[in-house]
């Protein structure tokens, strides 16, 4: 696996404000990483650096083999970037918007207009974007981040202000994408959404990045309990189970479902202990830390060590 | 072709807000009536019918012809930053060199388009009512289309400047509210009365000279009133005709200078900006 983007050592100012400090990461060819932290956390602040429009304090920066910070470009015709907030030229339509885009990447036009369908403009392509809402506004933004074949693809916030029913269409299509070899860094404060299609996640606090890897790395390192949600049948009000070890973390939640807080290696022993003969336990369900929690648990940890 | 690319959208985008319209239609207009009613004084017999009117358009051109300049550049930069559009933009394979250079071009290209039709339509006018018009006037017209159309490029490569220099859209507007203000008006008459004053004692007609070359407004009326012989004899400037030492040929460097300059300036500042 190729990197597409390196980011060393970087570090950047605003005046007192240090927006990213001393972060460094490389993103490998089709991998699909979610950029996750909270507001001014830096997220923005990366993929600009990461254009060019701004330069780095310190460090250096490489997106397909261009330095940004240096004014090359070359690499920028294999880019994709959804800004957050997207803004196009009001007195255009979508069709003209689209196809303006499409030519100073030297992309095929009519290729380029097909998007605009797959991203369900349709029939509103024909119209002015100063009438589009905002919703339409992101559909059109995302169509001009896909024009040719990206190679790289920032997308910031892509799917605020974007319908359900898109949203699924706009996860297809960057799965798509990313399964082809495309490197995609999408920011965003939707975590379920991105629990289930990220290979990767970075989660940046104050500038810093305090975690960095696949879900199953970062509960390894978290050591969050999984949640165990039994439904016991027979329980008198207060009364827990007999066969559970003393000590166990847990809690009833109504009547007959008791939830027990599971330490990564004891899971399995309490599942066991849970489903053996002659228990009352008539339905399990495992929740494994989701990326919510796994965000909050890192956050603290970066504030505690801070 | 990356400028041309975004020249045509500039151009496009102009179409549409009426920009090109617009302008077009204000210079017409006062080209019309400048002709018709301009020659009211001279008679009927105004053999030099379009000679009295560039006298009378040259010296519209130099308080319009900036102002609608600075009104379409001088938010070229700093207002597509502050709208967000500048940001995607940038985000593609442009430099930001040819972003502006697009934008010059494009921009040029309606004040060119309104100046030549507006004008043009004035001319047409007095040919259809039939007043003769010699080979050296059309000659001179011509010029001062072409030279309205550098005079042109003059203002919105300052307008870029100010918009790649400022923070907001806001002091773009008052900054070149300012300049049009000093260039068109105050200059002159700040230069009128040191001269008024001097009265040729300490000041060298080659210091006239270069002080006037200091604003790209006179250097365009120079040209105009004083490069052709059949105009300036109306234009009662004759006699600084007769005197200055800016042939018309440096008079056009000239005004290249004040259009490169600035727009190499603007480049440079924007090349530093961060978004």
């Amino acid at each position: 696996m190729s990197s597409t983007v390196r980011i060393a050592d970087v570090t950047k100012h605003y005046g007192h404000v240090k927006a990213v400090r001393d972060t460094s990461f490389e993103l490998g060819e089709g991998e699909l990483v979610a950029l996750i932290g909270h507001n001014g956390a830096g997220k923005t602040t990366l993929m600009k650096l990461m254009l060019g429009l701004i330069r780095p304090t310190a460090g250096s920066i490489e997106v397909l083999g261009d330095n940004p910070a240096a004014g090359e470009f070359g690499g920028r015709r294999q880019l994709g970037y959804l800004p957050e907030n997207v803004s196009l030229d009001a007195a255009l339509s979508g069709r003209e918007t689209q196809a303006f885009y499409a030519r100073l990447k030297r992309e095929n036009v009519p290729k380029a207009l097909a998007l605009l369908d797959t991203v369900g403009l349709g029939a509103a392509a024909r119209r002015r974007v100063g009438t589009y809402s905002k919703g339409m506004r992101q559909r059109l933004g995302l169509a001009q981040a896909l024009i040719g074949h990206p190679k790289v693809l920032l997308l910031d916030e892509p799917t605020t202000g974007l319908d359900p029913e898109l949203r699924q269409t706009f996860y297809d299509v960057i799965e798509r994408l990313a399964a082809e070899g495309t490197t995609v860094l999408l920011s965003s404060h939707a975590l379920t959404e991105l629990e289930e299609r990220a290979s990767r996640v970075i989660i940046m606090n104050r500038g810093v990045k305090v975690a960095d890897g696949s879900i199953e790395q970062l509960r390894n390192i978290a050591r969050l309990p999984t949640r165990i949600q039994l439904k016991v049948a027979g329980l008198t009000p207060g009364e827990l189970p007999s066969w559970l070890p003393a000590g166990a973390p847990c809690r009833r939640l109504n009547g007959h479902l008791i939830e027990i807080d599971a330490a990564p290696e004891r899971k399995l022993e309490l599942l066991h202990l849970a489903t053996s003969l002659g228990t009352s336990v008539e339905d399990v369900d495992v929740l494994p830390p989701t990326l919510d929690q796994l965000y909050a648990h890192f956050l603290r940890h970066a504030e505690q060590t801070a | 072709m990356n400028p041309l690319i975004i020249a045509r959208k500039e151009i496009h985008q102009a179409v549409r807000n009426r920009w090109v319209l617009a302008s077009t239609l204000l210079l017409a207009g006062l080209a019309l009536s400048l002709t018709f009613l301009g020659s009211a004084p001279t008679g009927t017999v105004g053999v030099r019918a379009l000679d009295v009117v560039i006298v009378s358009l040259s010296s519209l051109t130099i308080f319009l012809i900036p102002l609608i300049a600075l009104l379409i550049s001088h938010d070229a930069i700093v207002g597509d930053m502050e709208r967000g559009t500048m940001l995607l933009l940038l985000s593609y394979p442009v430099a930001r060199w040819q972003v502006l250079l697009g934008k010059f071009i494009g921009h040029l290209a309606v004040l060119a388009f309104a100046t030549c039709l507006g004008y043009g339509i004035a001319a047409a006018a007095l040919v259809a009512t039939g007043s003769p018009i010699g080979s050296d006037s059309l000659v001179a017209f011509a010029a001062m289309i072409g030279s309205s159309v550098l005079l042109g490029a003059v203002f919105v490569a300052i307008g870029y400047l100010v918009s790649a220099l400022v923070r907001d859209r806001g002091t773009a507007a008052g900054v070149c509210i300012g300049l049009w203000l000093l260039l068109v008006l105050i200059y002159d008459m700040a230069l009128l009365g040191i001269l008024a004053v001097d009265q040729g004692r300490n000041i060298s007609a080659a210091a006239v000279d270069a002080m006037l070359l200091l604003n790209p407004t006179d250097v365009y009326r120079l040209f105009n009133l004083t490069g052709f012989a059949n105009v300036s004899s109306f234009a009662g400037m004759a006699g600084l005709a007769q005197t200055t030492l800016l042939s018309g040929q440096v008079l056009l460097i000239a005004l290249l200078f004040w259009t490169v300059v600035p727009l190499g300036a603007a480049a440079l500042a924007f090349s530093r900006r961060e978004l």
